[in-house]
């Protein structure tokens, strides 16, 4: 671990990559049924994903002896951690990466299957939990800040697929917003149909690579050409510059995207047209005087809505 | 008319003397080979303590910030569910603000007891304060208005970008005469007046004098703020004022006075994030807003504020097409406010705070298998974490378990439960 290291060896290109790997079985599940239809790229099941990103972590480790990664997965019902290279009380070199990896990925998947309630039926744009990994890989960053002088340089990895949910808009801005204020870049990679909106504001706001690979085939050439590569040596390579990022805001009423609209100066809700009566604003002034249960499922509703 | 009372004249003496008493060979600063003089300002001895055997160790100052931090939030919370008489968390808050931030340059302000003199000190927390602000309430406006000789001059209108602000304080730095507070409740006053009525009104005074010379009532002054429902606080710096006490009582905001250099950033700081509203205060209203996109890399157009061909970059107004250069901010051709939606998922979680974690300690010993042994967001080991029993927290909703470090990263600048986040009710299809 660093502190019984030399401070010679610290240079500023040793990194901390926190991978978000989405697991969501709903939409893993959905990439095969879909193959064949009119999809730009082939299909990529779970398998041969794991076997372009477990080479790539493995070639971060060793790119820089130093250098650290950790995994969390992105569950659709819970979020965990899956691996952490610095090992805490064992340290696990690179030639346990496989096996432990893939063994406590197993566990977690089992898990995350298990809270699920018999009979819920779930389609393939079931989100998964982007906000809790974001939000525990933040946690585990500023641990690693308090840790010393001598650290190494964090970013995030979101390797994603399920669509973005609209529910965790919130929490996704406040993990962006926190991720921008201690200058740690959001990159993403998005093995999904259609781009994230989510994931390309993360990337804008804070400084990171956006990229959606053409051909997933190939994916473990996209990761290693362009996010192996620590923070510092980035300025001297040519990277995927963002092709657009959509900054529109979505009506609370009808969910479009809108460029003009009215906000409203008191919760900042944002409607299309004038509305007779302000949704939120009515129920947030009876709600102070009402119970909590009631402010809580108008708000489920608003955010569900 | 000097407002300075005996009371304030003799604790200012008594407090010189203290000062005079405790530095000892302090005050002489500009002495280098004098070795007294730094060890009798750091005063380093004070930062050791004993512990149970009589050994000195420094302070285990963790465990106190952490008590300060909770009985902070645990304060605002209070208060908030004080105000809307009802234990929910979520409080009305004014996002909107404008914002005067009054500067006292008067003679007083040139006293070294901050160093290198307090105008310096203000300056430069006023600088760090003014992107704290601006990082919390994105659409809200700051002007500046600095007293001295007995007038008050306004130094930048208000405004909503931090680089303007800022560069016209540290532009002229000196200080002289009285202070008046009259003049410049009345000129901060005139200005505010003109201000829309859904945004919020506030004033906050930085006061370094313990007078202040006024042309005229300056009770008429304050019921004049009063009624056009401006918010003024104050934060002083040398010791408490009955007129300043008596402003803030009125218009309901607050009344600070630093104990020192960190104390006073601590305290303006406070003011940064918005305040619980006062609903009568501002009309709630539907403001008209564009959301401009971004242009592509390759775009090329002239832009409107700053008159002159741009390549890339840039936001196209979605009302008149004209290009602006940085959000937020006002179309320059057709006066639509532009905004981008991060400036408002900004303020959301003035909207969605996170609870207060509850206090859990556990002793070691007892109950091993059921207390956890890591914290839920950064795995760090709880059970080995202090000195005596672990202190941990855990949230109401999730009952997932945090260290301490975690609970105030999470409340002060994430605002996103991990637990809750990292679990789900149902899935909605």
């Amino acid at each position: 671990m660093a502190s019984s290291v030399s401070s010679k060896l610290y240079s500023d290109d040793v990194s901390l990559v926190v991978v978000l790997l989405d697991v969501n079985p709903f939409f893993w599940a959905g990439v095969n049924a879909n193959s064949g239809t009119n999809q730009p790229a082939a299909a990529l099941s779970f398998s041969k994903f794991l076997s372009h990103v477990l080479p790539f972590v493995s070639s971060i480790l060793l790119i820089n002896p130093l250098n650290q990664v950790v995994v969390i997965a992105t569950g659709v019902k819970s979020c965990g951690y899956i691996y952490d290279s610095g090992g805490g009380s064992d340290g696990t070199s690179v030639s346990d990466l496989r096996a432990g990896f893939l063994r406590r990925l197993e566990e977690f998947v089992e898990r995350d299957r298990q809270l699920c309630r018999d009979g819920e039926r779930a389609a393939a744009t079931t989100s998964s939990l982007l906000s809790g990994s974001l939000s525990l890989a933040l946690c585990y960053i500023q641990r690693v800040f308090r840790s010393g002088i001598l650290h190494p340089q964090p970013r995030i990895l979101c390797l994603q697929g399920s669509p973005d949910g609209p529910d965790q808009y919130v929490a996704v801005m406040n993990a962006i917003f926190s991720a921008q204020r201690s200058v740690v870049p959001i990159d993403s990679c998005v093995v999904g149909i259609r781009h994230s909106a989510f994931l390309q504001q993360a990337s804008h706001i804070t400084g990171g690579i956006y990229l959606k690979p053409q051909q997933l085939d190939a994916l473990f050439q996209y990761l290693s050409v362009v996010f192996a590569a620590d923070l510092q040596s980035r300025s001297f390579l040519q990277l995927p510059k963002s092709a657009g990022v959509d900054f529109r805001a979505s009506c609370f009423c009808h969910k479009k995207p809108i460029d003009r609209g009215y906000v409203c100066s008191v919760c900042l809700s944002i409607f299309c047209k004038n509305p007779q009566e302000m949704l939120y604003i009515s129920d947030f002034k009876q709600a102070s005087a009402d119970s909590r249960s009631k402010s809580d499922s108008k708000r489920k509703t608003l955010e569900a809505s | 008319m000097a407002w300075a009372g005996r009371e304030e004249e003799e604790t200012r003496e008594q407090e010189e003397g203290m000062m005079k008493r405790g530095r000892g060979g302090g005050a002489r600063r500009g002495r280098p080979g004098r070795v007294g003089a730094c060890y009798a300002d750091e005063r380093s001895w004070e930062s050791l303590q004993e512990d149970e055997s009589g050994l000195l160790r420094p302070i285990d100052t963790k465990t106190f910030q952490h008590a300060q931090y909770r009985r902070r939030l645990l304060l605002r919370t209070a208060a908030a569910a004080g105000d809307s008489g009802s234990a929910a968390p979520r409080i009305q808050r004014g996002l909107i603000r404008y914002l005067y931030v009054v500067i006292d340059f008067s003679r007083a302000a040139s006293e070294t007891d901050y160093r290198p003199s307090r105008m310096a000190v203000v300056a430069k927390c006023v600088e760090g304060f003014v992107r704290e602000f601006f990082d919390q309430n994105p659409l809200s406006h700051i002007g500046l208005v600095a007293i001295k000789d007995g007038i008050a001059h306004r130094l930048t209108e208000l405004g909503g970008s931090p680089e303007s602000q800022i560069r016209a304080l540290m532009g002229k730095l000196e200080c002289s005469g009285d202070p008046s507070l009259q003049n410049a409740l009345d000129l901060v006053h005139g200005f505010l007046t003109q201000v829309p009525s859904y945004g919020h009104r506030e004033i906050l005074i930085l006061y370094s004098a313990l007078t202040t010379c006024d042309p005229g009532n300056i009770m008429e002054t304050i019921e004049n703020c009063k009624k056009a429902k401006i918010r003024c606080s104050v934060v002083g710096l040398s010791a408490e004022i009955y007129i300043c006490k008596h402003l803030c009582a009125e218009t309901g905001g607050s009344y600070t006075v630093a104990l020192d250099e960190a104390h006073f950033k601590e305290l303006l700081q406070e003011h940064a994030p918005p305040s619980p509203a006062i609903a009568e205060y501002a009309v709630a209203n539907l403001i008209k807003m564009g959301f401009p996109q971004r242009g592509a890399e390759t775009i090329i157009a002239i832009c409107s504020c700053h008159k002159e061909p741009k390549v890339g970059g840039g936001y196209t107004c979605p009302q008149c097409f004209a290009r602006v250069c940085e959000l937020p901010t006002e179309c320059n051709i057709c006066g639509l406010t532009l905004v981008s939606s991060p400036h408002l998922a900004r303020s959301y979680h003035h909207l969605f705070p996170v609870l207060p974690f509850n206090e859990a300690s556990v002793a070691p010993l007892n109950s091993y298998q059921k207390s956890p042994r890591t914290c839920f967001s950064c795995q760090q080991d709880l059970l080995n974490y202090g000195s005596k029993s672990s202190l941990h927290v855990s949230c109401p909703k999730c009952n997932q378990y945090f260290c301490l470090d975690c609970d105030i990263y999470i409340h002060e600048s994430l605002h996103n439960c991990p637990g809750c986040e990292s679990r789900r009710e149902s899935i909605l299809s």
